[in-house]
């Protein structure tokens, strides 16, 4: 399985936090972008923005990255942080 | 050291802990605060969310790059999360080095690192007692660009 986070207003208007994914699934973090946003359209809208960032087990990562089981995928908006 | 915690942190025991190192000449380092006011509007509160598993590994990857481009002799960076009020103190970042130079361009480098690519979130409540996630700002990006990274 593949652990997925959501972070601040993502997970806000998501309304999930955390949800687990087959590994099989979702070989990587395009595919299962694609998956996530065959839920219903306001997945597929708040998971389209260009500004979207991914964090591969807690490392930013990219669309191309590739999963397996036990893997840690966050998906959040750009970081306001400092 | 690299540290993301509710608590407040003391200047004057960063930049002591900063300057014992053998070799050092020169101790840079920045503050940020809760501003009172963000693109016009009046905030009485601030909060800030993070990526509790990252932050810290984030903000270390941060200093790790800083090392790769300066000579850097020491490297301190604090950042707040939670509840914060006006003026509270949100994040620190100091460099020690040799020499002035490296100093400054390493702890300005961090913060612009930091502001793009660390996970935090800022969410502001107006005088009004409205609630909403800060906008990233362009300016942040446009920073970080300086520094041939992106």
């Amino acid at each position: 399985m593949i652990k997925v986070l959501f972070f601040a207003q993502l997970r806000d208007q998501l309304g999930v936090s955390e949800l687990s994914v087959s590994s099989d699934e979702n070989p990587n973090v395009q595919v299962l972008l694609n998956n996530l946003k065959n839920k219903d359209e306001q997945w597929e809208k708040l998971l389209s923005r260009a500004t979207l960032m991914v964090a591969v087990n807690q490392t930013i990562s990219n669309k191309t990255a590739t999963l397996s089981s036990g893997d840690e995928v966050a998906f959040f908006p750009p970081v306001t942080g400092g | 050291m690299i540290k993301v915690q509710t608590e407040d942190f003391n200047q004057q025991v960063q930049y002591d802990r900063l300057r014992q190192a053998s070799h050092t000449g020169a101790v840079v380092t920045f503050t940020g605060l809760v501003r009172d006011i963000n693109q016009g509007e009046k905030i009485s509160a601030l909060t800030l969310e993070h990526y509790p598993a990252m932050t810290e590994k984030a903000l270390a990857d941060i200093v790790e790059q800083a090392k790769l481009r300066w000579s850097i002799i020491n490297a301190t960076v604090i950042h707040r999360v939670g509840e914060l009020q006006l003026l509270d103190q949100i994040v620190f970042v100091g460099v020690a080095s040799l020499h002035r130079g490296d100093a400054f361009a390493a702890c300005e480098f961090i913060m612009d690192y930091l502001k793009t690519q660390a996970p935090f979130w800022k969410k502001e409540t107006n005088s009004v007692g409205e609630s909403y996630w800060v906008d990233a700002r362009e300016s942040d990006q446009t920073a970080l660009s300086k520094w041939d990274i992106v």
